[in-house]
């Protein structure tokens, strides 16, 4: 499948992620998110980031239980928990919000 | 506990064989297959590493691979087992662990 | 079978990693599977031996490759609960390599030891 933003088609696999990661912009994300139901607010945009900066660090996506942990530690534990992230990301803060960020599906997500 | 280890490579091309003999503890079991099986052949520059290693663990070669390769069975370093596939089966079974030196 | 499961039968895992990255795809497709490794909550070793010790070395720039460097990714290892790291003391120092080399933080044994330590193994994974 594929994105289409500001007049450019952006490629995607069949799930939705993107194929190339450098393709990523704050506009596709509000475009993939609104394709998932998702209104984007700044806690979403929180994590959103916080993934973007994982990857730039670890050049992962995380699984979601390493997400989440790595979540409290930053941000305390009343964002690092499964219910807050499943309230942002009803189809898992791993795979949905990956997504949105423009990174490959989380390693190591069974 | 024991722990069977299979080597496929030659030791004139890579050195797992030299590391996989390295880390075998004693009562192991070494298993020579596919391009391994040149190492198990007396006269060559292996044969002494293989004569001293015969010395803590069991050494086997892999038959089929030795007759591919026009490797005569009976030439192979005093010591060393020659094994067909249902003995392969046999070593798996009766080690606790498969490692294979890849 | 499911009740030893729910009973959480905890196995002792070792991936043995012995080639240097980037000349074939080993090393990262061992580092893919410690991390799915980490999802079933067993006991994790990662070992660095022969040409392996390379893949944590330092410095690692690949883009002139046109290939990911995953280098970074064992830094994550530690987040993912995996923090048994064994570097082999031989290898290193028959590469003119020593532990400052080293990007993540392990434990350097020696030769021995290491052997030891497989043999205490449930399944080794070498590659």
């Amino acid at each position: 499948m594929a994105y289409e933003t500001n007049g450019k088609t952006v490629e995607a696999d069949e799930e939705g992620f993107l194929v190339n990661i450098n393709d990523w912009n704050e506009d596709l994300a509000g475009l993939i998110a609104k394709d998932e139901g998702i209104d984007m607010s700044p806690e979403h945009w929180e994590v959103i980031n916080f993934l973007r900066e994982y990857y730039a660090e670890y050049q992962i996506a995380p699984a979601v239980r390493v997400l989440t942990k790595a979540i409290a530690k930053k941000m305390g534990p009343e964002k690092g928990n499964n219910k807050y992230l499943y309230e942002l990301f009803p189809y898992g803060p791993g795979k949905q919000a990956c997504k949105i960020a423009g990174l490959p599906k989380p390693t190591g997500c069974v | 506990m024991s722990t069977l280890h299979t080597v496929n490579k030659s030791p004139f091309e890579r050195s797992s064989l030299q590391s996989c003999l390295d880390h075998a503890l004693e009562g192991d079991s070494v298993l020579l297959m596919e391009d391994a099986v040149v190492a198990a052949m007396a006269g060559t520059a292996m044969a002494p590493k293989l004569a001293d290693a015969a010395n803590s663990v069991k050494l086997f070669v892999l038959g089929p691979d030795l007759k591919a390769r026009g490797l005569d069975a009976a030439g192979v370093v005093a010591g060393i087992g020659v094994v067909d596939y249902d003995g392969f089966v046999d070593l798996a079974a009766e080690n606790s662990t498969v490692q294979a030196w890849l | 079978m499911e009740e030893e499961y729910e009973g959480g039968i905890v196995k002792k895992f070792m991936f043995v990693n012995r080639k240097a990255p980037y000349g074939t795809v080993y090393a990262l497709e061992v580092l893919e599977m410690v991390l799915i490794s980490a999802a079933f909550d067993q006991d994790v070793h990662v070992a660095f031996l022969d040409d392996g010790v390379f893949q944590i070395k330092k410095g690692q720039d690949t883009k002139d490759l046109g290939m990911k460097n995953f280098s970074p990714t064992y830094r994550a290892l530690e987040g993912y609960d995996i923090e048994k790291l064994f570097v082999e003391r031989e290898s290193l120092e028959e590469r003119g390599l020593t532990e400052d080399d080293l990007l993540v933080d392990v434990e350097v044994i020696s030769r021995a030891d290491m052997a030891k330590l497989m043999g205490e193994m449930d399944v080794v994974m070498t590659a």
